[in-house]
């Protein structure tokens, strides 16, 4: 185990920025998740297919194409980079937080996925009950609502964060491959390969990255199981 | 309570126009299937909005389309029972029968739990999650999560109409002491005669969207003309009886009615508990003397009021037995060969074994004590 425990200190800065970005990214993407998974779901409006369509475009685009069109709008000199960066000092570019946009958007299609089948699935009678019984709108979502869906939004957030933990294409494209700022565990194997004697490092990365993606799968198992005895579904 | 209606409301191709208004304790929505009367509750509970019309409980107006009215089903203070209980599958029943009280106005409740899970025996059921429960079970939490939310009015939605005859009949007191013994007055939907005589007090029959008949249920359920096809077999006269004493050697029970004495097989009641007894029309015999060598044990003397027409097999009936109304359906034929005609005085005969759970309830007692 020594080996695999025995990293250096970029090896460290690369597993722990790794799990800093993939939190980030699934956390922040998680209420506008919901949001639009319950707009697509349930709404009804204009371009809601325009809207279904911009959601998963980072589906179906390759990453580094997503990740230029990120470096685009939210470079320095973007539209948006510059207008965040002005009014409230938002920094993404080459910066970590770039890294969790960059994993967030690609992350987002297989969040909202989850979220609008689970919501789909939700009897909206029980909503109706819960109305006549003095709940408003606002309390018949948390109380009814959310609760009910909540194996969908586990189901996203750990989607979400295995996307984010393998993120490479958009996020190089986007923040580049600074060590101790932007290079994940994805970018630091990518730089093992690409030097003489790098197979070692590339090898244990390679295998504590497998750790960190199945402790994630068995802990959203074991939530799930939790959620859906709760809810009598399993 | 005074609860009035009038709307109009397109479905598809069906159109539903209903006006009617009804101060009874237990107001019975009464149709075959199809006739709008889930649209109708859907509307008073709030979860439909009608295209045109006025609905008021108690004075509140709840809809009125003319003045731009229409409460939020949040803050109508209609309770719901829906047939399909629609228990809250994330929360234990104790927590499902807490989610209206929460929502309550503290100065408005008037429901307490105790009582309330009193009332249903659900005591045992408190730690007990939804899925786990019987479809009797499920019905009566539903019952008491609505109750507890202390509604000014409850509507009840075909309740029984997804369980089996056993399961309606662990019910069925239940909401007996649900109208006796609180004071929320109940509209209750149903298409079946054998619930709406052993229930209601007032009936409101419903067909294809339009109200036929309204007032007091015994009025309605002899009117075997205003029940659908279906159902008609079931209809006949509702008299309100009371124990007169039991046959300990027969297994009977004696019921005094104003028509005379009436032998049911043996109700578990003290001597003169209230009872509501429904005589089928179909099982009722007429004889123009009074029959000797029979098994049948009631006769009861009356004469004939009234004889329906048609060119149907059969034809209705109506008796007067000292001032009670029994219905009797019987062929055309035998009507012609026993030249019944109104005036002529017969004898209603009923067989005591036609009386069964599904005709014999429980009277309405008057006074309410909660």
């Amino acid at each position: 185990m020594n080996w695999l425990t025995d990293l250096t200190p970029d090896e460290w800065n690369a597993v722990r920025l790794s799990i800093k970005v993939a939190t980030v990214a699934m956390l922040a993407s998680l209420p506008p998740g919901i949001l639009i998974a319950l707009l697509l779901a349930r709404g009804r409006f204009w371009g809601k297919t325009l809207l279904n369509g911009v959601v998963h475009l980072p589906l179906v685009l390759p990453p580094v194409v997503t990740g230029y069109l990120l470096l685009l709008a939210f470079g320095r000199r973007g539209p948006a980079g510059a207008f965040l960066a002005e009014h409230f000092g938002i920094v993404f570019s080459f910066r970590w937080t770039g890294a969790a946009l960059a994993c967030a958007v690609m992350g987002f299609p297989l969040m909202v996925r989850a979220i609008r089948l689970s919501v789909e699935a939700v009897d909206r009678r029980l909503e109706a009950a819960a109305g006549t019984l003095g709940a408003n709108v606002g309390w018949v979502f948390a109380t009814v609502t959310l609760p009910l869906i909540l194996p969908g939004i586990i189901a996203g957030m750990i989607l979400s964060f295995a996307k984010a933990m393998g993120e490479f294409g958009a996020t190089i494209t986007f923040v580049s491959n600074i060590p101790g700022e932007t290079q994940t565990l994805p970018s630091a194997i990518y730089t093992f390969t690409q030097v003489p004697g790098g197979d070692e490092g590339a090898l244990r990365l390679t295998l504590i990255s497998i750790i960190i993606s199945m402790a994630a799968l068995v802990v959203s198992e074991a939530l799930a199981r939790r959620v859906g005895r709760r809810l009598d579904l399993a | 309570m005074t609860l009035s209606v009038d709307i109009a409301h397109r479905q598809g191709n069906f159109m539903l126009e209903t006006q009617f208004e009804s101060a009874g304790r237990l107001t019975a929505l009464f149709g075959p299937s199809g006739s709008g009367k889930s649209s109708l509750i859907n509307i008073i509970a709030g979860l439909a909005r009608p295209a045109r019309g006025r609905v008021e409980v108690d004075g509140r107006v709840l809809v009125d389309t003319e003045k731009r009215v229409f409460v939020p089903r949040h803050r109508r203070r209609v309770g719901i029972v829906f047939q399909d209980a629609r228990l809250f599958p994330h929360m234990s029943v104790a927590a499902n029968l807490r989610y209206g009280r929460f929502f309550t106005p503290a100065a408005e409740r008037y429901a307490e739990m105790d009582a309330v899970v009193d009332l249903l025996g659900i005591g045992a059921l408190l730690d007990r999650r939804p899925s786990g429960l019987s479809g009797g079970e499920k019905q009566r939490v539903a019952i008491g999560r609505a109750l507890l939310a202390s509604p000014r009015l409850l509507l009840m939605d075909e309740p029984l109409a997804s369980l089996d005859e056993a399961r309606k009949a662990e019910i069925m007191p239940y909401i007996e002491r649900l109208r006796d013994e609180t004071k929320i007055p109940i509209v209750y939907v149903s298409h079946s005669v054998a619930e709406v005589a052993r229930l209601a007090s007032e009936v409101v029959v419903l067909s294809t969207g339009k109200v036929t008949a309204v007032g007091p249920a015994a009025a309605i359920l002899q009117r075997l003309d205003l029940l659908p096809d279906e159902e008609r077999g079931e209809g006949g006269a509702l008299l309100e009886t009371a124990v007169a004493r039991q046959d300990a050697e027969f297994a009977m029970t004696v019921l005094a009615s104003a028509a005379g004495e009436v032998r049911v097989p043996r109700l578990d009641l003290a001597v003169g508990a209230p009872v509501r007894l429904r005589i089928r029309a179909r099982d009722v015999m007429i004889a123009t003397e009074r029959p000797h060598g029979l098994s049948a044990l009631n006769v009861l003397a009356g004469r004939v009021v009234s004889i329906g027409t048609g060119e149907g097999a059969s034809v209705d009936v109506h008796l007067d037995c000292d001032g009670a109304t029994i219905v009797s359906r019987i062929t055309r034929q035998s009507r012609q060969a026993l030249e019944l005609e109104p005036g002529r005085e017969v004898f209603a005969v009923v067989k005591t074994v036609s009386f069964d759970s599904a005709n014999t309830a429980a009277g309405l007692r008057e006074e309410a004590d909660m």
